[in-house]
């Protein structure tokens, strides 16, 4: 088995050995790169970057000092700042865009040792569900049933892409209302989405501030845990970010749930939900029952409100982040006619940097936000939003350590199929795991199952805040009852 | 609640974003939807509900304000468009 396909749990332990170096790691994902075109996952390769810190890790590891991600090659989310590196959050409007800084998150990995392959593809400003609003273009899954191309999901779809088709070992992703868990489930891999507040925004571009926050996409439940831990904490230079001690994830993972509470929240259950998303759901109650866990029916009654909710804070949120894109001060700036002034330049930049979903997402929340309509539409939705956080809260107050649901509607959909749809057929993806986002809470996708496509499934599990360690336990007492080890049939 | 063409334009301009005018009956039409999916939030009942404003009840820190950096006015202005003379430079904004 080649090392790009390796687990960051079985590199790290080969690295400390002594068995394999950093350098020949990376060399093996970088080569697995450049055959994985295809894909449409790397967008900015970084190979000199990769192999300079490969050679300071292999350093480090013979000297004897290497945390758990040092040598551990990484590919890295559009979405964060990178120095010197093209960010764009796979926009026109950030074309030409090289950070004079880094983002806390790359900060700390590389503080630890970890290796940037380069730069992967994703939704433009992390707005869609399937990476088709990339400038770059689409991401494609590895995963092939028939002759169509399948979407990887988004908006962290070059991320899944990546980890699925042995790219790299791991990779950054962001979740905003699904981003990390809905291309997680599409490419049978994990993805947490931490507790708000647990990694720091600082130096992610930014969708909707109140929403967003970032976490790792894995092979596995303990490598999410691995690079959970050097991702997390504390960030004087985000204000949200919690001042609170970063446990040790991975010595959470017991294995044991015996007399642990799992939720069931009868509300998850959609009419003309496909049987076999139905089917896999009771299979892991299941398997968390005959690991020892208590499985309870729940109620979390506002659950229908959260997309309609979303749809409005969101896009409320985003139109005032993305207000700074101005073609001013950085990024693309618009030709201009004789005599046009600086209006013009404003709003002949925004149309031609912006893509069609950026753009109604900023009108939609221009809109919400204007003068007679901010209580009808963003109060109200705000309101509704603490209306669904406390349904958590009742549930978790009634001793429910753990919520299980499915972590998308249906498996990966064909790229194209969705460009005639609504707007609205789009955002239905997201329809169980955005109120995790709402509500603020700590939300991962586990991969339990194929359907009878052959494709893969994933079921989410939701944890009470702040407890991580206790939900990543709960979920890799799910990756191991459900044992999937399927892997997609190389085709690029 | 439907958007008609004169508030898509209306929206348009206030987000500085340029809409061709054939483009507006369109988009007036796909807002309308978007809008239309939003309405369902009018049968919650929110009476006594306090917006939400933070996940999670804590306070915000407070840090000192002072300067805690400086002279990197190259730095800032690498990726502008347009800078001239250690400033952004723009088109004429008084008449």
């Amino acid at each position: 088995m080649s090392a790009n396909s390796w687990t960051i749990a079985a590199a790290r332990d080969a690295l400390r050995k002594g068995e394999i170096s950093a350098t020949d790691l990376t060399m093996a994902c970088l080569t697995a790169i450049d055959a994985g075109d295809a894909l449409g996952a790397f967008v900015h390769k970084t190979p000199e970057i990769a192999l300079d810190q490969a050679r300071a890790a292999d350093a480090r590891l013979r000297a004897g000092d290497a945390p758990s991600m040092c040598g551990i090659p990484l590919g890295i989310k559009d979405l964060f700042a990178t120095r010197g590196v093209p960010s764009q959050a796979a926009s026109n409007i950030l074309g030409g865009f090289k950070p004079e800084y880094e983002s806390t998150v790359t900060t700390k990995l590389f503080d630890a040792g970890a290796v940037m392959l380069g730069k992967l593809n994703m939704d433009e400003f992390a707005m869609g569900s399937s990476n088709e609003t990339s400038c770059y273009g689409n991401a494609v899954n590895p995963w092939k049933v028939d002759g169509r191309k399948l979407t990887p999901g988004g908006s962290s779809g070059g991320s899944a892409a990546a980890v699925a088709g042995d790219l790299c070992l791991a990779a950054t992703g962001t979740d905003t209302g699904g981003s990390i868990r809905q291309p997680a489930a599409f490419t049978g891999i994990v993805g947490i989405k931490p507790t708000y507040g647990r990694v720091s925004r600082w130096g992610i571009v930014a969708f909707a501030s109140s929403l967003d926050q970032a976490g790792p996409m894995t092979k596995t439940v303990r490598d999410a845990a691995i690079f959970l831990q050097a991702m997390a904490g504390h960030d004087p230079k985000d204000s949200t970010s919690a001042d609170l001690p970063v446990p040790d994830f991975e010595a959470a993972l017991t294995g044991d749930i015996r007399g642990k509470k799992i939720g069931l929240p009868r509300e998850y259950r959609m009419d003309g939900m496909p049987a076999e998303i139905d089917k896999l759901w009771a299979d892991g109650a299941a398997m968390l029952k005959d690991a020892g866990a208590e499985i309870v029916d729940i109620s979390l009654p506002h659950t229908k409100y959260a997309l309609p909710a979303y749809y409005v804070i969101a896009p409320a949120e985003a139109s005032s982040n993305l207000a700074r894109y101005d073609g001013v001060r950085y990024g693309h700036r618009a030709k201009l006619a004789q005599g046009d002034g600086i209006t013009e330049m404003y709003e002949k930049t925004r149309a031609e940097g912006f893509g069609k979903e950026v753009q109604r997402r900023v009108m939609i929340g221009t809109y919400v936000l204007s003068a007679g309509f901010y209580d009808a539409y963003y109060n109200r939705a705000r309101k509704v939003r603490a209306l669904i956080k406390r349904d958590f809260e009742l549930a978790f107050a009634a001793g429910v350590d753990a919520i299980l649901t499915p972590a998308t509607p249906s498996a990966a959909f064909g790229l194209g199929e969705m460009s005639s749809a609504d707007p609205i057929e789009m955002y239905l993806n997201d329809v169980f795991t955005v109120t995790v986002n709402l509500a603020g809470l700590p939300g991962i996708s586990v991969p339990v199952g194929l359907d009878k496509q052959g494709l893969p499934l994933g079921l989410q599990l939701i944890g009470r805040p702040w407890e991580e360690g206790d939900l990543l336990n709960h979920a890799y007492v799910l990756e191991r009852a459900a044992g999937f080890v399927a892997k997609p049939a190389k085709w690029w | 609640m439907s958007i008609d063409i004169d508030t898509a334009r209306r929206v348009a301009k206030l987000a500085r974003i340029r809409v061709e005018e054939a483009d507006l009956p369109a988009l007036a039409g796909e807002l309308s939807g978007i809008l239309t999916f939003m309405e369902q939030l009018n049968e919650v009942d929110v009476t006594g509900v306090e917006p939400m404003t933070s996940v999670t009840p804590m306070r915000l820190k407070r840090r000192k304000d002072e300067v805690t950096d400086g002279n990197i006015q190259s730095q800032i202005l690498k990726n502008a468009p347009d800078a001239r003379e250690g400033f952004f430079a723009v088109p004429k904004v008084v008449e």
